[in-house]
């Protein structure tokens, strides 16, 4: 879920870091590498500041909707997305901007829109970096605990996402469990970085 | 009918002062790398915006500093060929042709693009990618998918530099052919004398930004005025 939103939201801010010259941009890469290297609590109190039944858009939303995102499965999506958006951008990033700018003006002379140029020519060539990007994303995403924790709370069923349960199951001494969980997890992970190798000889 | 070509443009120590113009003939733009002509089809093109002059082909107006006309490369219909790195990897021959005709319907493209493959000694070629095609042959594509959207002019920057010397004699003769099929004003840039000899109806002779000499190839080459056409 949130990987969906994370191949879509990246791939465009990708393009707009690697393509265009802009003010701010910046200050927009810093923003979005940020979650990179934050701590999680840190991630975790700025969306609760964000999106809390108080917060600044979540008071809004919570008056229009008297529905609050906090503690349901959409704060886990969000904490997910926003955690692993970095990874995506820089993967991303990176493969367009090796793309040759020669074969980019081929196509503007060819009488192509950079829309279609977008499309057809740069994105399929950076095909690699994004499959790769998408592929650690969603190993991030799954991974997330520490942001998920402050926002989604623990909700067995609800929000306890694997790396949550892992944490209930080995404080309340159900080691059988964890080892069960552990063990899966980390040859899912180990997978999905094998894949993204495949697809990338850049992994950060 | 022709290109009409007036350009001003500053770049670090370099200054391009060009202004020529040619009808629907081939001409050479002759002189050492670095002297601007590559350039030059880069602001045809509209790649690169010069600081000053004009710029019009078969009387559409491209480029105009002082009526601030600046049209962008994407509407600009000229075919241009670069001297390598030039066909989408990712795509086939045929898909590489396609690429370079918009807005017909399905079975006017087909058409043309045969008519291409043929016109450019394709047949065959048409499913493999890029990597499995020689120097040559991509040119020859490189060269269909620039014509087939019908262009105002051709823009040549050094095609056949990179390739060894008998396909480049076949090459040469593949452009006359070209020349006698599409009625267009054609711009090569070269620094190859014998290519220049051979093509052109008229050399365009740049140094250091500026043109030296204009004329037709036995006036450029057979009466060097100056070092410098000698020297080449």
């Amino acid at each position: 879920m949130a990987t969906v939103f994370v191949v879509l939201v990246g791939t465009g801010m990708a393009y707009l870091l690697a393509r265009k010259s802009f003010k701010g941009k910046e200050i927009l890469d810093i923003l979005l590498t940020l979650p990179l290297v934050l701590p999680p609590t840190v991630i975790g109190y700025y969306l609760i500041i964000l999106m809390g039944r108080n917060g600044l858009i979540g008071s809004t939303l919570y008056q229009w909707t008297g529905w609050s995102m906090m503690f349901t499965w959409y704060a886990a999506v969000l904490a997910s997305f926003v955690v692993s958006l970095p990874l995506m951008i820089k993967t991303t990033r990176a493969a367009i901007e090796s793309v040759d700018k020669s074969l980019i003006n081929a196509s503007y002379t060819l009488g192509h829109s950079e829309l279609t140029t977008a499309i057809k020519v740069i994105l399929p060539l950076s095909k690699k970096g994004i499959i790769a990007g998408t592929v650690l994303a969603f190993a991030r995403a799954m991974g997330e605990f520490g942001a998920t924790l402050m926002v989604a709370g623990n909700i067995p069923g609800k929000t306890n996402t694997m790396p949550l349960a892992i944490y209930t199951s080995a404080s309340s001494g159900e080691w059988s469990r964890a080892n069960l969980l552990v063990l899966f997890f980390t040859l899912i992970s180990g997978l999905f970085i094998y894949i993204a190798n495949k697809f990338s000889t850049r992994v950060i | 009918m022709g290109l009409s070509v007036r350009i001003v443009k500053k770049v670090e120590g370099f200054t391009l002062d060009v202004e020529w113009q040619i009808g629907n003939e081939l001409a050479v733009l002759f002189g050492h790398s670095g002297s601007g002509k590559s350039m030059t089809l880069q602001c045809i093109a509209g790649l690169v915006k010069p600081d000053e002059g004009s710029i019009r082909a078969n009387g559409d107006l491209f480029f105009d500093h002082g009526l601030n006309v600046h049209v962008p490369p994407q509407k600009r219909s000229f075919g241009y060929v670069f001297q390598d790195r030039v066909l989408f990897p990712h795509m086939t021959v045929r898909g590489n042709i396609t690429y370079g005709c918009k807005g017909l319907s399905r079975s006017e493209i087909q058409g043309r693009v045969a008519e291409m493959i043929g016109l450019l000694h394709l047949r065959g070629l048409e499913d493999r990618f890029p990597a499995e095609i020689s120097g040559g042959q991509k040119q020859r594509v490189a060269l269909a998918r620039a014509l087939i959207g019908r262009p105002e002019a051709l823009l040549l920057d050094e095609p056949f530099e990179a390739l060894d010397n008998p396909i480049r004699l076949e090459m040469r003769n593949l452009l006359k052919e070209i020349r006698r099929e599409f009625d267009l004003p054609v711009v090569l840039v070269t620094h190859d004398v014998l290519e220049a000899y051979t093509l052109a109806d008229r050399v365009i002779v740049y140094s250091k930004g500026r043109i030296q000499r204009s004329g037709s190839p036995s006036e450029i080459f057979r009466l060097p005025a100056d070092l410098d056409v000698d020297w080449l």
